[in-house]
């Protein structure tokens, strides 16, 4: 053999061993655990998909969590971006699909038969929970998920500021209108209410003493008062005296914290990094009433977990949620309370957490008692992103109100004829 | 001499033509070789683009809500829903009027950058690298910068200082549609991101256009710049012009990233037609058949709206076969 032909031989050996290798590692990135809990479990390998949440050490917990249990290898997808909702029901279309997911309760997850019925390991400790949160997640008696934390959301505001501008804390919208004009000055904006004005869509129709659907599952929210709420936002948005197009959303306590404003809708979980960066020049108010008939109001959001009724593990996935959200009660108050403040929905776990009951925390537990509204399981996704189109088409780019509800109205009654029949 | 006699003293004998090195394996063997090289991408055209197209189609006349496996008929109902009770037609419509605006204005500016660039004397590879790089970023990192860094609403993004320097308030470029700046902030990073990739082509182009035809036209006594370039350059361009056009319209239908992640899914506005399928079929409805359907729709308006430009412009003629 020449010594030419050597050289190609051994290009050729060198590139099948590269080939190989890379085909090798593809093949074991594709049988990797993405995020592995910590792989102490044996037997079993279950995934479970937590979208990123905002409050550093969340991660690490979720899968320190995973690691501790010994019945089965959990594994966990840590979906990163605004692309939980898309990338998890893709997977659940899959065989890739995860066992154990977190996500809100929804009717169509249930009358589609993608969630498995957990009343079996609810029942025991069903007079535990925080009866919404039993409420919020059953159909037709049976109860299809776990509530990890319930998150209220409220106001936070700047007490320094309200002082100097001599506001009071509003509990009408006008006020709140009249007092983000006082509050505005050349670098500070007095509210921010997010980017799009769609985190506060279900506390203007609550707050106008509205609903969204009611209990015979028929439109609630098309009123007079909550046109007359939408009115009044409209004005608002326009009044120069809102903080629009910051670069982190309501859900982060970045713009108060900044000082680009004198307000900010929030959720529970900012609490502590809000805390530490202003200290006791911080306070938190309801969304204030719209008109004669309104009431104050939060918004009672939260997580949940759900066991893949069609995937291939669903006793284990089973025993191994009763086990992190019904046994482990030290893992629910650290998830509930180490992070981000969150109230745990186990009654006995929010009464007993320290952490939530003095000060700034203890008012938001009051808050989401004496104002706090729960999902409603029936309002799904799809009614919810055609109400997140009203405030679109009627606050933020001045269509009539009442044309923008008439076409919601039109989206939400297909979609309960899709689901009630 | 003859040609055959130059011939037959050049060439060498059959047995002296063949290489010192023998044909080995698969060398010699072109099918195996042809289906070696296309038959991988084959398979991946087949799984990746013909099974979810003929999938999608049957789709669309299926109930198929949290299903991709449907088993109810429903005939045309996801076509009547889409095209009735969604954003669809909207969208078709807001992304007709932005293609006739991007299409024209990038395909102005990547010829007008191609020309420039061509001329250069000095600093040529520069300036062409300039103009290119922006095409490997992607739209994803783009967009994020533009909407957070550029174009944020807040005093200390990028524009906002600019304009604070000379008294103007903040402004608020996405959040508010009125007046509508969403589309400068959209426009910028569009003809910043796609035209350097259009420069090329055209640059390619005009390197292609042979020296005697501008040489004959001076003799003719055509003056350079505007006029050569109108009956010399711009014609020679059609060939190149009528497939920049395709891909700039094909291109502009199918915007999304950067959409997606400036104006984001919470607006009335600026929805592109893939944005509302996204939502319709893996948002909040889950709603496969319906978004299939609309994916049917939109597929047929490309190739109607490519057939027309076609029509017009002679799509696949070139100068010579005029």
């Amino acid at each position: 053999m020449s010594a030419s032909s050597n050289i190609n031989w051994n290009r050729r050996n060198v590139l099948q061993a590269a080939m190989g290798l890379a085909a090798a590692g593809g093949l074991a990135a594709c049988g990797g655990n993405n995020g592995r809990g910590g792989g102490s479990g044996s037997g079993t390998a279950l995934t479970q998909y937590f979208h990123a949440y905002g409050e550093a050490g969340t991660e690490q917990a979720i899968k320190r969590y995973a690691a501790a249990y010994k019945k089965a290898d959990v594994s966990t997808n840590w979906i990163t971006g605004n692309n939980f909702e898309s990338a998890l029901f893709a997977a659940l279309l899959t065989k890739k699909a995860p066992d154990v997911f977190e996500f809100h309760p929804q009717l169509q997850l249930v009358k589609s038969g993608q969630v498995a019925d957990l009343t079996d390991l609810i029942d025991p400790v069903k007079d535990d929970f925080n009866p919404n949160d039993i409420k919020s997640h059953t159909v037709d008696g049976k109860i299809y998920g776990i509530r990890m934390i319930d998150d209220p959301q409220f106001f936070y505001y700047r007490k320094s500021m309200f002082e100097k501008a001599k506001v009071e804390v509003p509990t009408t919208l006008d006020e709140l209108i009249e007092a983000a004009a006082k509050l505005t000055t050349g670098k500070v904006k007095g509210a921010f209410l997010g980017n799009d004005f769609t985190a506060i869509q279900n506390v203007i129709i609550w707050s106008a003493g509205a609903d969204t659907i009611n209990e015979k599952n028929e439109i609630a929210y098309h009123t007079d008062g909550v046109v007359e709420g939408l009115k009044k936002l409209r004005q608002l948005f326009t009044s120069g005296n809102v903080l629009l197009d910051a670069p982190t959303d309501f859900w982060d306590p970045s713009s108060l914290n900044q000082g680009l404003c004198a307000m900010q809708w929030g959720g529970m979980w900012s609490m502590p990094a809000m805390q530490q960066a202003l200290g006791d020049d911080l306070g938190i108010f309801p969304f204030p009433k719209i008109g004669s008939a309104g009431k104050q109001s939060v918004y009672n959001g939260g997580w949940s977990i759900f066991v893949n009724a069609k995937g291939k593990n669903v006793e284990a996935a089973k025993e191994y949620v009763k086990w992190l959200w019904i046994d482990q009660k030290q893992y629910q108050e650290d998830w509930a309370t180490s992070y981000g403040f969150h109230i745990p929905p186990r009654t006995s776990i929010a009464e007993s957490a320290t952490k939530l009951k003095s000060g700034l925390p203890a008012e938001g537990v009051k808050l989401f008692t004496d104002y706090g509204h729960f999902d409603n399981i029936a309002y799904d996704q799809t009614m919810q992103t055609a109400f997140a189109e009203v405030i679109s088409s009627s606050v933020r780019k001045n269509g009539n109100p009442e044309a923008a509800l008439d076409t919601c109205d039109k989206k939400v009654n297909v979609e309960l004829k899709k689901l009630f029949g | 001499m003859s040609t055959t006699t130059t011939r037959g003293v050049a060439q060498p004998a059959p047995a002296k033509a063949s290489p010192a090195r023998p044909r080995r394996g698969l060398r010699g063997n072109a099918t195996v070789n042809f289906w070696l090289f296309t038959g991988p991408f084959l398979i991946g055209l087949v799984i990746f683009v013909f099974v979810p197209i003929f999938w999608s189609i049957w789709l669309s006349f299926f109930d198929a809500r949290y299903t991709v496996t449907p088993s109810k008929f429903v005939g045309f109902d996801n076509y009547t829903q889409i095209l009735t009770n969604s954003e669809f037609p909207d969208s078709l419509l807001t992304f007709t009027v932005f293609a006739a605006f991007i299409v024209p204005t990038t395909w102005a500016l990547s010829l007008g950058l191609a020309l420039l660039v061509n001329r250069l004397r000095f600093m040529r590879a520069f300036f062409r690298s300039v103009f290119f790089l922006p095409t490997a970023v992607s739209y994803v990192a783009a967009a994020l910068i533009w909407k957070m860094s550029i174009f944020s609403g807040v005093r200390f993004g990028l524009m906002n200082t600019v304009l604070g320097w000379f008294g103007v308030d903040n402004i608020a470029y996405l959040a508010n549609p009125s007046p509508p700046w969403y589309w400068l902030v959209i426009v910028t990073l569009r003809l910043w991101i796609q035209a350097g990739f259009y420069m090329i082509l055209f640059l390619a182009a005009l390197q292609n256009i042979p020296a005697e035809l501008y040489e004959a036209a001076a003799i003719d006594g055509a003056k350079p710049g505007w006029q050569t370039f109108r009956y010399i350059t711009l014609p020679q361009l059609r060939a190149t012009s009528t497939a920049v056009i395709l891909l700039l319209l094909i291109a502009a239908y199918q915007a999304f990233d950067e959409f997606f992640n400036i104006i984001g899914q919470k607006a009335t506005w600026a929805q592109t037609p893939l944005m509302e399928l996204y939502k319709t079929a893996l948002g909040t409805s889950q709603d496969y058949g319906a978004g299939s359907a609309g994916a049917v729709i939109l597929s047929l308006l490309i190739c109607l709206v490519t057939l027309i430009q076609g029509k017009f412009m002679g799509f696949g003629r070139g100068e010579d076969s005029k």
